[in-house]
Formats: structure tokens, C-alpha cells, sequence
């Protein structure tokens, strides 16, 4: 039997991030590893305060870690200025925002555009690759409306779109359930596994939301800043990996 | 349409309050501009509106003459002594003073300008006459007057008899458009009947309009000009028009006080602007924060908000043409009316735009340090 090659799409090396200084000084992340692969949803879940939205931060290049380093497709994000971040992420990440963060003014597809407009794609295709993203999570026929007229479960799809619509190599997800009832979470996590589906992208989602184990390839749990559960579904479900702590 | 320009456009028409504010301002700073610069414009034309019509090649004038309207008598040899010189085909005298004028009703008497100068011969001749004609000053008591005057010159119509410190004045013809920059009308007259209402002895005059031959040089002239009449100055049109512009508009202080009105409502425009573009870039910072975390540079941003700059420009320039537009018509027959050229228009155009710009920097500055973690903020 041939198994498929699994590509790693981001890989985070012992990461440490501190946050503050002096009293308030917090060590948010202490020594995290971590990869990604390609065709795979992964969790990340812990309670609030243990480093959850830190890593997603420092994962999606807006946070630099104080120690350890990223690597986005091979890529290293170390030593990079703001701008160079900004150009990773628009080349590699795709985000979902928990409180959705589209454009009240602009429609669904101009807000799936948007993505495609800041990357400096102005190709005649722009059009019709924002109407396949809005296909892909059942939106087609909402292109035209404005987020207000969208219910919560719908503007999380289009950001949905707007994060695939760039073929990012790497979606992540900052609570994309929880401002959802039970049928929209369920609706869009439908969506999320979906696309995770595709091996040129990772898919990591940081949640509390314990509905939507059931859709992941992978859970991981953090605490204080550390990884210590690293949780396989699926296939692998029940094997659970405890990992030592780092320090 | 480009989706930077439908997201500024939208930001802005989003909130149309703030959207009203803004435009309110530019309005109100462009259309004080444009009445300060139109005024400026209008004045500085009017100031040598004399000079601007006369047909001369160069002005001779007595020393330290500020401006055509003040001026000293200089001796009656000026006239002789140019014609003396070499290359000179023609040499008008020009008087010109103050007089009293006695409305025909026998009102109050009201200050003019008595402007004289040969009726036969190419100098200064009134322009735009709409009645009578220039011709008819050569005859006896003749005058012509502007028909935007009469009210103030208690002139019903044409040939209507008047007077001059004095002496009989008929108008024999009607100017337009021939308007002083003070509340001073211009008499026109012969070159004799303005001596005698001005009380100037014969063969003395206040400037001599020079004509030069065609087939000579006229800088040699002019030299040959300034060495012959070692007590007057030779000046061209041009200079001459820079002398009494500068008197007008810089020595008195004119100038001054319209140019600062007009910098006053640019420093206010631009603070208004200022504060609801920053306002509005304060109250969207999330939306900034997420096309920084989605990757957007800044060059991106700061697109988006100059477009919105732009897009208040452009809607505020617009709507205070329309004022400025309203303005001039009404002005057209006022002391001092206002006035808008195309080069004015373009300039104005430009100073809204960089106006906006400028007003942009404090907004740009809050969203060059936004942090895209912001977004995860709730």
C-alpha cells in the first residue's frame, strides 16, 4: 500500500515569547514545537491564558518570538521586519477571525477580493477566483450582500473564503465557533474540514470549543505556554501522545 | 472601480456625518480662499488696468512714482526733450489727479479720478464704450464715465450734465467694466479739459506715454530716454505694472491681509479635515488592523486612506466651486469683484488636494504603528 507524502507547511522550533516586563513581565509560550502538515485540521485547545492566541500570533507571522524560530514552507520568518512579515502572511496565511472581521462595507465577494487585492493580484481572474472561494463554502448566492444582511455562520464563511481564496499554504483560525450557535459552528467547521481536506494546506484552529473535536486530524493541548497533549483523530483517534515538558 | 478607491469611498459615505464635517470644512476653507485669491486676483488686475490699456511703449514718470494714480508734476521740457530723441515716433502726455464731482442734482459732491489724455491720437483712450463715443470727448466739457458709476455719480444717462471742481462735464460717453479698485471713480477726459478740472498748467502733464519707431531698438531708446531726462524715470508697461502692484498690494498692506485671510482658512481647513479624517481612521482601526494581519503593507493602507483624502477633495472642491461659481456672478458688478480663472480653478484644485493630504499625516501616523495582533482583540 503507497501512503501519500504529508508536506510539512509550517514548522515552529522550540519558541519562547515573553510578553511584558518587570512585574508584569509573562513567559506566554515556552518552548514550543510544532508542525503542520499539508491535508491536515489540527486543534489546538487549553484553557484561556495557556499561550493559545500567542502561538496562533507568532504561527501567522504577526508576533516575532523571543527565542526559537518559524519556518513557513521551508521558509524562515527569523529576522524578518514588519514588512517582510506582512509579505509572508499574504503569500502563505489565511486567517479566521473568531469576531469574523469583514469589511461592513464592502460586500461578500469584494471582502474575498480584498484578500486577492492586497496580494497585488488585479488579473482579470480576480473575479472568478472570489466567486470559487464563495462556492467552495456555499456563498455563490450571497456574493452581493453586505455583512449586515449575513448571519454570523455566513460572514465566518466568507471569511472562510477570504482566507482560501489565496491559496495560502496555511489557514489559521482564532475561534471560528465561538461566536456561532451549534448549526452555524457546525456549518462552518463543515466547511473548514472540508478544505483541510487539501494536502497543499494546513489547517490549525485554536478553539474552546469542544463540539468540533470531531472534525480534527490532530488535537493538541497547551498549558501555561507549554504543548502537553498532541492527540491524533481520525485513523489515529485514542492515541494520545503526552509530551515531556520542556523545560 | 478599484477596490482601494470602493473601500475609501465606502468608509467615507459609511458615516455621513462625518462625511458632512469634512466636506464642510474643505467648503468652507476653499471658498474663503477663493474669495481672499479671487479678490487678490481681481485687485491686482484693476490696480493697472490703466496701464494694461494704454498703448505705450515705455512710461515716462517722475522719479519715485509709486503708482499710476500718485503721482507728482514733473516740468513741461519732458515732452520736447523725448521727442528730441532718436528713434522716438510719438510722445502722449497723460494727467491725471483727484477731483471733486457735483452729481446733476446738486447732491453731494463725490471724489473721482480725472483721467486725461489726447482724444486724436493713440495713448489712453477709454475702452468697452457702450454708448456715445470716445471721439466726443474733443469737444467741449466732455467726459466718459462707467455705467456701473451712475448710481454713485448721480447719472441717470448720456448726456447728462455733471461737475467737475466746479466746471461744467457732460457725458458724452459710457464705458463697462472700467471699474476703480477703490470706491474712486475714473472720469475720462480730454487732455485740455482734464488740465483745466485738475487746475494743471499747459504743457504739463503727470506721465508721457512713449511710442517707439518700429525700425528702431528700443532698449537703445530707452537709453538714450534715461540719459535725456535725467529727473524722470523710463519704464516699460511691465514695470511699470510691478511698481503699482507692489504699491498696492505690498507697501500698503492690502495684499497682506488678503493673503493672510486666505492662509487662515487653508491652517482651518486643513484642522478640520485634519481631526475627522484622524476620527474616522481611529473608529475603522480594526478594519486596518485586519488587512495589516492579512497581510496587506502599508503602502496599502496608506492608499486607503489618501483615496479617502482624495475622494473629500475632490466632493468638497466640487461643491465649493459651485459656491465660489455663485460668487463671482454676484460680485460681477461690485466694487471689488471677485475673480476665477482657469489657472486659479486648477490651483485651487491642487491646494484642496494637498490640503487633504496634509491632513492625512496624523491619520497615517496611527495606522503605520497599527499591530495586527489587534485583531484578536475583542
Amino acid at each position: 500500500m503507497t501512503q501519500a507524502v504529508t508536506q510539512i507547511m509550517i514548522e515552529a522550533t522550540e519558541i519562547g515569547m515573553t510578553l511584558g516586563a518587570g512585574a508584569a513581565r509573562v513567559d506566554a509560550l515556552k518552548g514550543v514545537n510544532l508542525s503542520l502538515a499539508g491535508g491536515e485540521l489540527t486543534l489546538l485547545m487549553g484553557p484561556s491564558g495557556s499561550g493559545k492566541t500567542t502561538l496562533l500570533s507568532v504561527l501567522g507571522c504577526m508576533l516575532s518570538p523571543t527565542s526559537g524560530s518559524v519556518r513557513i514552507r521551508g521558509r524562515s520568518t527569523s529576522g524578518l521586519d514588519p514588512e517582510q512579515l506582512a509579505q509572508v502572511r499574504r503569500e502563505n496565511v489565511g486567517f479566521v477571525f473568531e469576531s469574523y472581521h469583514l469589511f461592513p462595507t464592502l460586500t461578500a465577494a469584494e471582502n474575498v477580493r480584498l484578500a486577492l487585492d492586497v496580494r497585488g493580484d488585479r488579473s482579470p481572474l480576480v473575479r472568478a477566483k472570489a466567486d470559487a472561494a464563495l462556492a467552495t463554502v456555499g456563498l455563490s448566492h450571497k456574493a452581493n450582500a453586505f455583512p449586515r444582511s449575513l448571519s454570523g455562520g455566513e460572514q465566518q464563511r466568507v471569511a472562510v473564503a477570504r482566507a482560501i481564496v489565496g491559496d495560502a499554504s496555511v489557514i489559521l483560525a482564532d475561534e471560528p465557533t465561538a461566536a456561532l450557535d451549534s448549526e452555524n459552528g457546525q456549518a462552518v467547521m463543515t466547511v473548514l474540514a472540508e478544505i483541510a481536506k487539501d494536502p497543499a494546506r494546513a489547517t490549525f484552529i485554536v478553539t474552546h470549543d469542544p463540539r468540533i473535536t470531531p472534525f480534527a486530524d490532530r488535537i493538541l493541548r497547551i498549558e501555561d505556554g507549554r504543548i502537553v497533549g498532541d492527540q491524533r483523530g481520525g485513523a489515529n483517534a485514542g492515541t494520545v501522545r503526552a509530551l515531556k515538558y520542556a523545560s | 472601480m478599484n477596490l482601494i478607491l470602493t473601500l475609501a469611498s465606502r468608509n467615507l459615505f459609511h458615516d455621513r456625518l462625518r462625511l458632512i464635517a469634512t466636506v464642510v470644512g474643505i467648503v468652507f476653507s476653499i471658498v474663503l480662499v477663493t474669495v481672499q485669491l479671487g479678490v487678490f486676483l481681481s485687485f491686482e488686475r484693476m490696480v493697472t488696468t490703466m496701464i494694461d490699456h494704454a498703448q505705450a511703449d515705455f512710461w515716462i514718470v517722475p522719479s519715485e512714482t509709486r503708482s499710476f494714480e500718485e503721482s507728482s508734476l514733473p516740468s513741461g521740457r519732458q515732452r520736447l526733450q523725448a521727442l528730441s530723441v532718436d528713434g522716438v515716433a510719438a510722445v502722449v502726455p497723460v494727467v491725471v489727479g483727484y477731483a471733486s464731482w457735483r452729481k446733476p442734482d446738486g447732491g453731494a459732491s463725490t471724489p473721482v479720478l480725472v483721467v486725461g489724455a489726447p482724444t486724436n491720437v493713440a495713448g489712453l483712450q477709454p475702452w468697452n464704450v457702450v454708448a456715445g463715443a470716445a471721439d466726443e470727448l474733443s469737444t467741449p466739457d466732455s467726459v466718459a464715465i462707467d455705467r456701473s458709476y451712475f448710481e454713485q455719480l448721480g447719472i441717470a444717462e448720456i448726456r447728462q450734465h455733471a461737475e467737475i471742481n466746479n466746471q461744467k462735464a457732460r457725458v458724452v460717453a459710457v464705458t463697462s467694466g472700467i471699474r476703480s479698485f477703490t470706491t474712486t471713480p475714473h472720469v475720462f477726459a480730454s487732455l485740455d479739459r482734464a488740465r483745466a478740472y485738475l487746475g494743471v498748467p499747459p504743457n504739463r502733464a503727470n506721465y508721457y506715454i512713449v511710442r517707439v519707431s518700429p525700425s528702431a531698438n528700443a532698449a537703445m531708446v530707452r537709453g538714450r530716454l534715461a540719459a535725456t531726462l535725467s529727473d524722470a524715470e523710463i519704464l516699460t508697461p511691465d514695470e511699470f505694472r510691478h511698481r503699482t502692484r507692489v504699491f498696492w498690494l505690498s507697501d500698503t498692506g492690502a495684499g497682506a491681509a488678503l493673503l493672510g485671510s486666505a492662509i487662515l482658512g487653508i491652517i482651518v481647513g486643513t484642522i478640520i479635515v485634519a481631526q475627522t479624517l484622524y476620527s474616522s481612521t481611529k473608529d475603522h482601526l480594526k478594519e486596518f488592523a485586519t488587512l495589516r494581519a492579512i497581510g496587506s503593507s502599508r503602502r496599502y493602507i496608506l492608499k486607503v486612506i489618501l483615496a479617502q483624502a482624495l475622494i473629500s477633495a475632490v466632493v468638497g472642491f466640487s461643491i465649493a466651486v459651485s459656491i465660489d461659481l455663485s460668487l463671482v456672478k454676484i460680485t460681477r458688478d461690485a466694487a471689488l469683484p471677485i475673480l476665477m480663472t482657469p489657472e486659479l480653478s486648477a490651483g485651487l484644485f491642487a491646494l484642496t488636494v494637498a490640503m487633504c493630504a496634509i491632513a492625512a499625516v496624523a491619520a497615517i501616523r496611527v495606522v503605520t504603528r497599527i499591530d495586527p495582533v489587534l485583531v484578536f482583540a475583542q
